[in-house]
């Protein structure tokens, strides 16, 4: 059996350098679904384009898209997400009871296999037409 | 730190359906990444690609799906986030009224977004 740790709490961010791995995992969780939810109103305000005709939509996808800054936002924005899903799987796992004496060994795992599918993506979200 | 670690019997509605509706979203968020990305490059989507995909019924309603439990999600879990953060008493009912506006009008522009996208109406 495991043993309990008082760690004190995650919220104090002043003494960030003693948080443990599952502390980080967290905060990162945290973060990341804030940028995710805060991605979704704005992605559904973009996509409204599409109530005003065929040429404000396009005009404005490929608009956007020829922008090398929204290109480089797509990555982070991928980044955010391979990392919630991957966390969140983890956290899946961990209340149903399973791997949670190995809790930091996946959140280290998610964060390795977050910047592979990261990188590996890289060519596809940077390539295509830019100004 | 428990033995045998399971908070299913132990928590409320809210952070079953946020675990139930995370499964769901695993698998969309992923697929929506993919074939947005990857199979159709996000640089050459036209309305006339978009009418296609949307106009399957299957499509559609999966597309549906992802938004309203995307939007149950996200605005679940900051409501939450903002709990464990000590939001208590009447600030606590007053972003919880603001959120569920929040989420009402973003289901219903989404909704209304969606038809726009298909031949079906």
């Amino acid at each position: 059996m495991s043993q309990s740790f008082n760690r004190g709490t995650v919220e104090d961010f002043g003494r960030w350098r003693e948080f443990s791995a599952g502390m980080w995992a967290w905060i990162f969780h945290k973060f990341t679904g804030w940028v995710l939810v805060g991605y979704l109103f704005t992605h559904i305000a973009v996509l409204s384009t599409a109530t005003q005709g065929a040429e404000l939509y396009n005009g404005t996808l490929q608009g956007l898209e020829a922008l090398l800054i929204v290109r480089f936002l797509e990555v982070g924005l991928l980044a955010v997400a391979v990392f919630h899903i991957l966390n969140g799987l983890r956290l899946l796992f961990v209340d149903l009871g399973v791997g949670l004496e190995s809790q930091d060994k996946s959140f280290y795992a998610s964060l390795v296999l977050t910047g592979a599918i990261v990188v590996a993506s890289i060519p596809t979200f940077l390539g295509g037409k830019l100004v | 730190m428990a033995e045998h670690y399971s908070s299913f019997e132990r928590k409320g509605t809210r952070w079953l359906f946020q675990r139930l509706t995370a499964v769901f979203l695993i698998g969309v968020l992923a697929f929506h990444f993919m074939l947005l990305h990857f199979v159709n490059h996000a640089a050459e989507i036209t309305l006339a690609g978009t009418t296609a995909r949307m106009s399957q019924f299957g499509y559609f309603a999966t597309m549906w799906l992802f938004l309203v439990t995307a939007t149950f999600h996200g605005v679940n879990g900051v409501y939450n986030a903002l709990i464990n953060q000590g939001l208590k008493g009447t600030q606590k009912q007053a972003v919880k009224w603001v959120l569920v506006v929040a989420s009402v009008l973003l289901v219903a522009q989404g909704t209304r977004v969606a038809l726009a996208m298909t031949n079906l109406v």
